[in-house]
């Protein structure tokens, strides 16, 4: 889920899809989904000559498992914020991680000193 | 969110790729949330060189997990494209050429990773896209 907020962060940016086949297109990221499929706007594909058939292409919907890397700039992330929210969440999955289950009051029981 | 993700693609024409690499021209009809597609009028394309092929196909009900990309296609650029539009019967040999060219290229590169870079094989999926 985190990775999914980062990419709706990135909206109206433009961002390099490469996919697994090797076609590396550029365009403004339009929006994503939770499968992390991907709306590129105004595209433009690296080596055109080579993809004859994107050429009358400008907007695309690429699906998520096909993804090989989204290139962003620098600049449009925060990395320190980003690395905040991964322990974050991390530490929040551990939590239910080391919940056990009370068999006889049937109720979930965190870790001391949480909740 | 998918709805909204294909808001803008319900109407025209629109460009499948499939995970084997079969290129689909057709009107995009239906659509859900695993993409699976409904694609009415279809036309398969197959391309070499600055020439193309079409063959006609029909309806397709397309399973979501095939679609590599669904391309909205500028009708005012298509117009434009530099390639022309020859007889099926005259590019297919060519195109399974290429095909074939492609697949002998990957099972070589797949060989030495394998024996020589201590890779695993491939799961035999097969993404020809």
């Amino acid at each position: 889920m985190l990775i999914f907020s980062v990419f709706k962060t990135l909206t109206d940016q433009q961002v390099t899809v490469e996919l697994k086949n090797d076609l590396s297109i550029t365009g403004i990221l339009k929006s994503v989904d939770q499968f992390l499929n991907i709306r590129l706007d105004n595209i433009k594909v690296s080596d055109e000559a080579r993809h004859p058939h994107m050429m009358a292409v400008k907007n695309c919907f690429i699906r998520g498992s096909v993804v090989r890397y989204v290139q962003i700039s620098a600049e449009n992330v925060d990395t320190q914020l980003l690395e905040d929210a991964t322990r974050r969440e991390a530490l929040n999955q551990n939590v239910y991680l080391d919940a056990e289950y009370k068999l006889e009051s049937r109720e979930w029981r965190l870790p001391s000193g949480i909740g | 969110m998918y709805s909204r993700l294909h808001a803008r693609f319900c109407l025209g024409k629109m460009l499948v790729i499939l995970r084997d690499g079969r290129k689909l021209h057709g009107v995009l009809r239906s659509y859900d949330q695993f993409a699976n597609l409904v694609l009415e009028d279809t036309v398969e394309r197959i391309y070499h060189g600055n020439a193309f092929a079409e063959n006609w196909r029909g309806l397709y009900l397309i399973r979501g997990e095939n679609v590599v990309l669904l391309g909205e296609i500028d009708l005012d650029q298509e117009d434009d494209i530099p390639l022309r539009q020859v007889d099926w019967n005259v590019l297919e040999p060519y195109h399974k050429s290429d095909i074939e060219a492609k697949k002998q290229r990957e099972e070589s590169k797949a060989q030495i990773l394998y024996e020589k870079k201590g890779f695993c094989k491939e799961g035999g999926e097969g993404d020809g896209y």
